[in-house]
């Protein structure tokens, strides 16, 4: 073993040491959530004594599942690169806010989006009352277009987000280069623009196709009816009213199956990129021309992600100050958890996404939480605690964990880009400097992954305050989070107090966001 | 009270002795119930005031999925009875062979079918309705054949998915229980009139306060809430002459409860004039058992439906499947 410090005799062996030394925290954290995703799934299929078949309804299901998952993926793809371009290349004032803001509808709690997107878009919605105003006929969201519609709102921020990170990952010295070569716009495109999308692009793709897939509520209020039934409610169905555990173990082995196959395709499609590294200038060159366009882009974004959400805030001003304590209470609880389960998910995140470059299987690890079934994980982990231990003692870490998982794919696939960056750059100038350990993760790794981890951590939050606790056969019916809360008052009539605690939920979440947001942006050195 | 078991639980939750040491002195009844029902917007804070005045115990309520819970823990479970199963898990229920009879003289019951179950005993009905704003809908549908007969852009109404909501599923067999063999063609006439069809009651009932749709699939009881607690005589329910689609909550005893004794008297108290007295605006449901005085006069004025519509627990075991399908297939046109 040498001193910390001693410059090693062969720069590229002790790299390979590095690398060990670090998979170690990878390995661990991959095992732990194979064994979380897939022991549930493997108790459920026991307890059902294998798995059975499936109806021509489930098959429908895994049909319209399918398309529109691909559907609202391309789209929400397509719609980010103008806005994505637009947020990069331009400087105004506000600009930092309208990033932070236009994230908001993906984290947004799905019974509180749709509140907003009916009132934008319902039959007695804002876009009806202006067509009717204008004499023309009335649209109505309510159908296949209806789910894609909320598919995207819910995650052009997230494209957004990712190609913008994609954008600003490319060193300025790039695009002065590209400036002084007197490029033009198809140069830039074809040499930074290009590259930097096959490097981003895919993995967005399939990070919102995933989403989509296993949508369950949002999508089925403006669905319509039963031609948009996704495999996820299929699965609630086979669970609750038909109490067919066989056939909800098989349906979430197809969800996990075609989640694998989405995986492999987008590994497969993903170039890396290949900008080198920079000198972490800040500023790229202004670039002139396009203002018009880049304005109509950004003005079209904003009113189609913030409106939604300032509806459902006019909506539930007037009755915020009338909320009981007790939802306030729910408030703190919500809190309280979504703070434990950020720490949680960056815990897990971290290590897999540092390993993630040079090992598929930790990018695989990662990614398997998003394919699995909430309903299944809930069942499978009281069936494989509840000979041990009396459930309902564990509601708390039960939470925390499913919580944690479930924003992790997210964290990795936001921090798997700059992780790849920073190895390709900078692994053979810290292997010479002898920097590893966790003298490199706080000099070199926590620094330069400063912004993806604020945004991950901001992601987690959000998440665990909009979960309407999934794991509802954990809970001793004591503890009551906001959204559980929510859907009481809804449930007890009390509609006006509902959209308050709406108001509170999105207002609470954002905040979080924020502020995790801001925290990572502000820690990197750039 | 909230607040310090907020931030007890992490600790209870590592040592389970904690939590057993502090109710020793009180035995404790254990009733697993609907999430819905513990809130402060629940019934479930007024049923433990009550019963514990004289019980001489500690009831505690369990929320969740009652029915999932009791599957997955068998025999051993830790539930001494329960409160608000309804109709459509009664069969399931059954079957588990976990249910001890419920020994109560159920001629009492004023309910409006006959109810003969010696194991699950009701606590509260209502029946399905369409609810609407007699403001804004100024001729609303007068039978179901009306409702089924309006042209396409006379109303919109949202309903709720028959797979995942009970008030769907008695949809299915209120259609069912009129239509019979022609419930098909029924949905077929019905669907370019849904709106929506949501996962939860509590969703489609928002988009009718919201204004969204003219009528949504709710309960006979569900305008006395706005005319008792909000002042608002603008809601009504669409009496049709065919007839309304009974729909009723139950309570039980297990068999292996540790506090047999207890859970009788829960169950003897669900019938006592206290509880019954008090469902009406706690759950916004009819009692069980009516006597002068358990409603509220603006309660007891809401119109009532001359028919009763019920499938006996067989009958509708075995139509739930066809006629779900029957649902799909009609509505996916």
């Amino acid at each position: 073993m040498k001193p910390a410090g001693a410059a090693p005799r062969h720069p590229a062996r002790a790299a390979v040491r590095t690398l060990t030394a670090q998979g170690w925290p990878a390995r661990i954290a991959a095992i732990l959530v194979a064994a979380a995703i897939l022991g549930p799934l493997a108790a459920v299929i026991r307890h059902a004594g294998g798995l059975s078949g499936l109806g021509s309804g489930d098959i429908d299901a895994l049909w319209f599942t399918l398309w529109q998952a691909a559907v609202s993926a391309v789209l929400s793809c397509l719609l980010a690169v103008p806005v994505a371009r637009a947020l990069a290349r331009r400087r105004f004032p506000g600009r930092g806010l309208l990033i932070s803001l236009m994230g908001a509808p993906f984290i947004l709690p799905t019974v509180v989006a749709a509140m907003g997107l009916v009132a934008v878009f319902g039959r007695r919605g804002m876009v009806n009352a202006g067509l009717e105003a204008l004499g023309l006929p009335g649209v109505t969201v309510y159908g296949a277009q209806g789910v894609i519609l909320a598919h995207v709102f819910l995650n052009l921020p997230l494209a957004v987000r990712m190609v913008l990170h994609g954008w600003q990952a490319v060193p300025s010295e790039r695009l002065r280069l590209a400036a002084a070569l007197g490029f033009g716009r198809a140069e830039v495109a074809r040499h930074i623009e290009r590259p930097m999308l096959r490097a981003v692009l895919p993995g967005a793709f399939l990070a919102i196709f995933l989403v989509c897939l296993t949508s369950f509520a949002i999508a089925l209020t403006l669905g319509g009816g039963p031609r948009a039934t996704t495999v996820e409610l299929a699965i609630y169905q086979a669970f609750r009213f038909d109490a067919d555990a066989g056939r909800a173990a098989a349906l979430a082995l197809v969800q996990i199956g075609v989640s694998v196959i989405a995986l492999l395709a987008s590994l497969a499609l993903t170039a890396p990129p290949a900008f080198g590294a920079g000198l972490d200038r800040a500023d790229a060159p202004p670039v002139r021309g396009a203002r018009v366009k880049d304005a109509l882009v950004l003005g079209a974004a904003t009113l189609f992600l913030l409106l939604p959400l300032a509806t459902i805030l006019l909506r539930g001003l007037p009755a915020l100050f009338d909320l009981p304590p007790s939802i306030l209470r729910a408030a703190g609880t919500s809190v309280a958890i979504a703070l434990g389960s950020t720490v949680l998910t960056l815990a897990l995140a971290l290590p897999l996404a540092l390993a993630a470059p040079r090992a598929r299987w930790a990018e695989v690890a990662g990614t398997l939480p998003m394919t699995a079934s909430s309903l299944v994980l809930g069942t499978g982990l009281f069936l494989i605690l509840r000979p041990f231990v009396n459930p309902v003692t564990l509601a708390l870490p039960v939470t925390l964990l499913a919580n944690a998982l479930m924003s992790l794919p997210f964290a990795l696939r936001l921090l798997m880009p700059e992780a790849r960056a920073l190895r390709a750059d900078y692994d053979r100038l810290a292997a010479s400097l002898g920097l590893r350990g966790l003298a490199r993760l706080r000099l070199l790794d926590l620094p330069r992954l400063a912004r993806p981890l604020g945004f991950s951590a901001g992601l987690a939050a959000a998440f665990s305050m909009g979960d309407l606790g999934v794991i509802t056969l954990f809970s001793d019916g004591q503890r009551q989070t906001l959204p559980l809360a929510l859907y009481q008052l809804m449930g007890a009539y009390r509609m006006d107090l509902a959209a308050a605690a709406a108001c509170l939920l999105m207002a609470l979440t954002f905040a979080l966001f924020w502020a995790f947001d801001r925290i990572g942006q502000n820690a990197d050195p750039r | 009270m909230n607040r310090i078991h907020m931030l007890a639980a992490p600790l209870c939750a590592l040592s389970l002795v904690s939590g057993a040491a502090f109710a020793a002195d009180k035995p404790v009844l254990t009733v697993y119930a609907p999430e819905y029902f513990t809130s402060e917007w629940g019934p479930g804070p007024k049923i433990e005031e009550g019963f514990e005045k004289i019980c001489d115990c500690d009831l505690k309520f369990v929320a969740g999925d009652v029915l999932p819970r009791i599957l997955l823990e068998g025999e051993r479970t830790g539930a001494d009875a329960v409160i608000g199963l309804t109709t459509d898990v009664l069969a399931r229920a059954r079957a588990t062979g976990l249910f001890a009879p419920h020994n109560e003289d159920i001629s009492r019951l004023t309910l409006p079918v006959a109810w003969t179950d010696d194991t699950f005993l009701p606590f509260n009905w209502s029946e399905t309705a369409f609810i609407y704003d007699k403001t804004k809908l100024s001729d609303p549908p007068q039978s179901f054949q009306d409702l089924l007969d309006a042209p396409a852009n006379a109303y919109k109404i949202a309903i709720q998915d028959p797979r995942a909501s009970i008030s769907g599923l008695a949809l299915l067999f209120w259609v069912k229980a009129i239509y019979g063999d022609q419930a098909e063609a029924a949905w077929e006439k019905l669907a370019p009139k849904i709106l929506t069809v949501t996962q939860d009651w509590s969703e489609s009932y928002g988009l009718f306060t919201d204004g969204e749709v003219d009528m949504v699939l709710s309960f006979t009881t569900s305008p006395a809430y706005h005319i008792i607690a909000e002042n608002d005589d603008t809601k009504a329910a669409a009496i049709f002459p065919e007839g309304h689609y009974f729909l009723t909550e139950t309570a039980a005893a297990l068999k292996n409860a540790k506090q047999p004794e207890l859970a009788q008297k829960f169950l003897d108290y669900i019938l006592s004039d206290d509880f019954q007295g008090m469902i009406a605006t706690a759950n916004w449901s009819y009692p069980v058992i009516e006597k002068p005085g358990f409603l509220p006069e603006a309660f007891a004025a809401l119109p009532r439906p001359e028919k009763t519509l019920f499938f006996s627990e067989d009958e509708a075991e075995a139509l739930r499947a066809p006629a779900t399908e029957e649902w799909r297939q009609a509505l996916r046109r």
